[in-house]
């Protein structure tokens, strides 16, 4: 519950800061469709009305797969590589996207928390990323769909200099080019 | 193309205004510091330095001074025919340090002397002459070396150089800086800004350039950049790291880890024709490569066995030695100036703290207290380390402690602060 939470936190925290092009295409949801019948705009005073129509039966399936890409975090244990199903279950969604649009392309950018030296934890941002990417291949994305690129410590999601900062640090973050 | 586009990101000069504070902590130990005064030269409005202060702010900054305040000086003497001598060792000084300041024909001037006032001698006596005001800054560190070196028998290094990185912001808005200043965090200059990291600045033994690593279109890429002419090129940036450069002792080769064949090992590139050579193969990360003095061997890091570990080999590559086996792991090593050890980040699993190993005996001390120290490297001459520690607002900043573990200062400025390096001193 209480890590749920932590990370559901970081996942909004990080998508703040790092203001990524999914956020904007999260729709909050879908104030569900317009009845029919109850306009305020008599009919017929302004024709057919200068707002936009209303949206009946939900968000779109486009809608619906954005809001899949927009939790595009992996997270890791310290000084650890290994993928959990939190992180496959994003990874699973990627694959899906990439492999359904052949011309898509992402970057892979591996981080690590501040422990450590920076130009040891290049190496370890550069190994996650190439955890992630060894599971999208796997999964059957094409390999000239992805790129990889290692900030080591030096772009952290948040500031804090304790644990529950730093796990929301270790991370790769699956870029839409 | 990228070159360029890099340039554009890269090189915004701009003027930062000095603001470092300076605190020093002098603990334990036996060595009493030695007692000295420093008069305030002749001041002139020509030269609006106290120069003086400065001398003395180094000197003190060594730890193996210790200097009587100006109020409790018994004159102020500007010329050695003014000096009383007796005054003066009442007060418990031996050693008296004063001066004039002045504008010359073409230029401005210093004369300092330094006076025994047990048997009255001039112990040093010295004029320079510079042509802009501003250099006046550099000749205090000048004469705060020659003092230190006339006294202590040891040379000075307080007319050096420092780089280090500071970063602020967070997340789009992150900044990087590029900064050099003087050995006391005076006179900073910024040399770039990045929207991306910069990383592990390193002096060419020259000091007219300085190798880094910094970004560029989704890719890393090592850098040089020569001090005179604010040019930049790109040494090597292959697929993957492109990171942590170390010139060789003569300054004709730049040892870096690059991992586009696989996975990050150890590279020398020969600088003048760009021709590389790879001295580590190996599935573990191999990256922090510091040449000894003499160019004959590397040391480098490498989780080979597990954790990061130091390891030693020839320059010219062969079978690494581990060298370091206290505590959990053992990061970004680097060769005093006599090669007899290593200052390097040590961690007990909880805290990362700077030590000095002995590599004949492989004894371990402990010099820092963490709990997130890092880049160490010693200051020319060897009696000093720099690295970046965490500071009490959170924000990283600089500190030095002597490799006796007793004195220590710190330098905070307003951004964090990383990845300092020593420059070489240039006689």
């Amino acid at each position: 519950m209480t890590k749920n939470f932590i990370i559901a936190g970081a996942l909004v925290a990080a998508l703040a800061v790092a203001g990524c092009s999914g956020k904007k295409n999260v729709k909050p949801a879908a104030p569900a469709a317009e009845p029919y019948g109850q306009s305020t705009t008599p009919y017929g005073s302004e024709g057919y009305g200068s707002g936009a129509p209303a949206q009946i039966g939900g968000p779109s399936a486009q809608e619906t797969a954005e809001r899949a890409l927009s939790n595009n975090i992996v997270y890791f244990e310290y000084d650890s590589t290994v993928i959990n199903s939190e992180g496959e279950s994003v990874i699973d969604r990627y694959a899906s996207y990439l492999q359904g649009n052949p011309a898509a392309r992402v970057r892979l950018e591996g981080h690590a928390d501040e422990r450590g030296t920076p130009e040891y934890n290049l190496g370890l941002g550069e190994r996650r990323a190439k955890a992630v990417e060894a599971s999208l291949l796997a999964k059957g994305v094409n390999a000239n769909q992805l790129s990889l690129l290692s900030y080591g410590e030096e772009r952290p999601a948040v500031p804090g200099h304790d644990e529950a900062s730093w796990a929301q640090n270790r991370r790769v973050q699956i870029i839409r080019q | 193309m990228t070159f360029k586009k890099l340039l554009a990101v890269l090189l915004v000069l701009v003027a930062v205004p000095a603001q470092a504070a300076l605190e020093i902590t002098v603990s334990g130990g036996d060595v009493a510091p030695l007692p000295i005064a420093l008069v305030q030269f002749q001041p002139t409005p020509e030269v609006p330095l106290d120069v003086a202060q400065v001398v003395e702010n180094d000197l003190v900054r060594s730890g193996r001074f210790k200097a009587l305040p100006r109020g409790a000086m018994p004159q102020t003497p500007v010329a050695p025919q003014q000096v009383v001598t007796d005054g003066w060792k009442a007060a418990g000084i031996d050693n008296l340090v004063i001066g004039q300041l002045g504008k010359s024909a073409d230029g401005y001037y210093a004369r300092f002397f330094l006076i025994d006032t047990v048997s009255g001698q001039q112990l040093l006596s010295h004029q320079f002459s510079v042509k802009s005001v501003a250099q006046m800054r550099t000749v205090a560190h000048m004469i705060a070396d020659m003092i230190y070196e006339k006294l202590l028998g040891i040379p000075g290094y307080f007319n050096t150089k420092i780089a280090y990185v500071a970063a602020s912001g967070y997340g789009p808005a992150r900044n990087f800086q590029l900064i050099v200043s003087d050995s006391d965090g005076e006179a900073p200059r910024v040399l770039a800004t990045s929207r991306e990291p910069i990383l592990s600045p390193a002096w060419a033994p020259d000091r007219k350039q300085l190798a880094f690593v910094g970004y560029n279109r989704g890719r890393s890429a090592v850098m040089v950049y020569t001090l005179a002419t604010g040019q930049v090129r790109t040494l090597v940036s292959e697929p993957g790291l492109n990171s942590s450069p170390a010139w060789s002792p003569d300054g004709s080769k730049i040892a870096v880890s690059l991992s586009f064949e696989n996975n990050p090992d150890i590279y020398v590139i020969d600088v003048a024709s760009n021709k590389r050579r790879r001295l580590t193969d190996h599935y573990g990360i191999d990256t922090e490569p510091a040449w000894s003095p003499d160019g004959s061997k590397l040391v480098f890091t490498s989780d080979r066995g597990g954790r990061p570990q130091i390891y030693e080999m020839g320059a010219e590559g062969g079978d690494p030695r581990r060298v370091t086996f206290e505590g959990s792991q053992n990061a970004r090593a680097s060769y005093s100036p006599d090669g007899k050890s290593l200052a390097l980040v040590n961690t007990d699993g909880g805290r990362w703290r700077i030590a000095l190993l002995d590599l004949a005996s492989g004894g371990l001390k402990i010099l820092s207290d963490g709990p997130q120290d890092e880049g160490p490297q010693f200051a020319p001459g060897g009696a000093v380390i720099i690295y970046a520690t965490q500071g009490r607002a959170g924000g990283a900043e600089l500190a030095t402690v002597s490799v006796d573990g007793r004195i220590r200062t710190r330098l905070r400025q307003a951004a964090d602060i990383k990845e300092p390096a020593w420059s070489p001193v240039v006689r």
